[in-house]
């Protein structure tokens, strides 16, 4: 099906570092670049068990960050709690809509995509799924890449305390929802960081120590 | 293709596994996987007096974005300015101290060290010689890069700078500057593959 010739079937590793092609002939599961020490593996160690693990840790944590307000702002002993959604409406409501949408997508869309798309590759790598591989694997290159992104909200709530500390007259103090949310942005990096893309390539494993559920192999 | 394997002409895609021998490219041409699509390698020499260059004049703005304050707010005749280290200091001291470890650490530290690095990396290199930790730099080049943010604290002060606008007189300040300066040299210089410094310096091996 695919015509490539793979590491892999051809004993190489290449060196994650540095990029070094290393010979594997021994087929040791595990060495040492000869160019920059750093431990080499044909795959990432649990990839998959390490990336679920962070995504479930991040999932979990994602409902905190949007129900508990990440601000809240004190005028003339008026108290406003805002959550990362609200935040988002407040500004669409005072008309700075080209704001809203860089925190919409900053703050929303792009931690749901990653949360949604990560549990969609896991799911599909896990199954040995040959659809859309390359596709699959250009999601992924551009879920690592957009992630850091979300960290927006953290350094503008950061910002806004500092600035706006006029006592009595107005007031921005940090919520708890900020913490959380800076989580869920940490553990998904570790989650997608963790998974291995070449996994995606890996659907004609010979020696899987649990059978497919497709009982048909081809001869 | 598969006549010869010689492991150091030979090229493995980092994201499906694919196995090609390289070619000499022209400059400015890539290599792309036909497999999956994603990027093998590039022109393979890197610049390095372009690096130096772009590292010493981060450095430089490095320290005109830290040395002024970002941001000052007037309201009712009070006012208030902030850099980078009194967002960083005040935020530590609230309700919410860990926000401020983990921006220190990716608006501030990673950064730093980033630029000092490259420069310590980049200088002998230059000379035509290593440097003597040079494995250790290049690695920890390598685990910093997903983590050092400040292109994103620098969007994160245009947002609040715009924010405030609707509330307060606000000011943009030199610092602000020095950030959007700062993150368009540091983008251009992570944009350099280090697995190309890593390929360039092994000559000097020898
Ligand atoms: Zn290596
Ligand atoms: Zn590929």
């Amino acid at each position: 099906m695919n015509n490539s010739s793979r590491a892999r079937d051809l004993k190489l590793i290449s060196c994650h570092a540095c990029g070094l092609v290393l010979d594997n002939q021994e087929e040791l599961r595990h060495s040492r670049c000869t160019r920059c020490d750093e431990h080499v593996y044909t795959r990432k160690p649990n990839s998959l068990s390490r990336s679920w693990a962070y995504l479930i840790a991040a999932t979990i944590l994602y409902i905190p960050a949007n129900l508990l307000p990440i601000m809240l702002t004190t005028k003339m002993y008026n108290t406003l709690s805002s959550t990362i959604v609200s935040g988002v409406i407040d500004l669409w409501q005072d008309g700075a809509w080209d704001l809203a949408i860089i925190v919409f997508t900053a703050s929303v869309v792009v931690p749901i995509l990653k949360l949604g798309l990560m549990t969609f590759l896991l799911i599909s790598t896990q199954r040995k799924s040959t659809w859309r591989q390359r596709e699959r694997t250009k999601l992924y290159r551009i879920i690592e890449h957009i992630g850091h992104w979300s960290m927006l909200d953290v350094f503008v709530v950061a910002l806004l305390i500092t600035l706006v500390h006029f006592n009595k007259l107005a007031l921005v103090q940090a919520g708890p929802g900020i913490v959380a949310f800076a989580a869920v942005v940490v553990l998904t990096m570790l989650s997608s960081m963790s998974f291995d893309p070449r996994l995606i390539w890996d659907t004609d494993e010979p020696k899987s120590s649990t059978p497919p559920d497709n009982g048909q192999t081809n001869g | 293709m598969q006549s010869r394997l010689n492991p150091a002409s030979l090229v493995i895609c980092e994201y499906c596994d694919a196995v090609y021998s390289r070619t000499p490219l022209k400059r400015r041409e890539k290599a792309h996987c036909l497999q999956c699509g994603s990027e093998l390698y590039r022109n393979a020499r890197v610049d390095i007096d372009v690096m130096l260059a772009l590292t010493l004049a981060s450095a430089i703005m490095f320290v005109i974005a830290n040395c002024y304050p970002i941001v000052e707010l007037n309201m009712s005749g009070l006012s208030n300015r902030a850099t980078l280290w009194d967002t960083l200091l005040f935020t530590l001291d609230s309700n919410v101290g860990v926000i401020a470890v983990f921006a220190a650490a990716s608006a501030f530290f990673f950064p730093l060290i980033q630029i000092l690095l490259f420069a310590y990396v980049l200088i002998p290199l230059r000379a035509g010689r290593k440097p003597r930790a040079f494995i250790g730099a290049m690695h920890a080049l390598r685990e910093m890069q997903p983590w050092s943010m400040v292109e994103v604290f620098m969007l994160g002060a245009v947002v609040s700078v715009i924010k405030l606008t609707a509330v307060a007189a606000v000011a943009a300040q030199i610092g602000l500057w020095g950030f959007a300066t700062l993150t368009l040299l540091l983008t251009v210089l992570s944009s350099f593959d280090l697995q190309d410094l890593w390929d360039q310096s092994e000559a000097l091996d020898a």
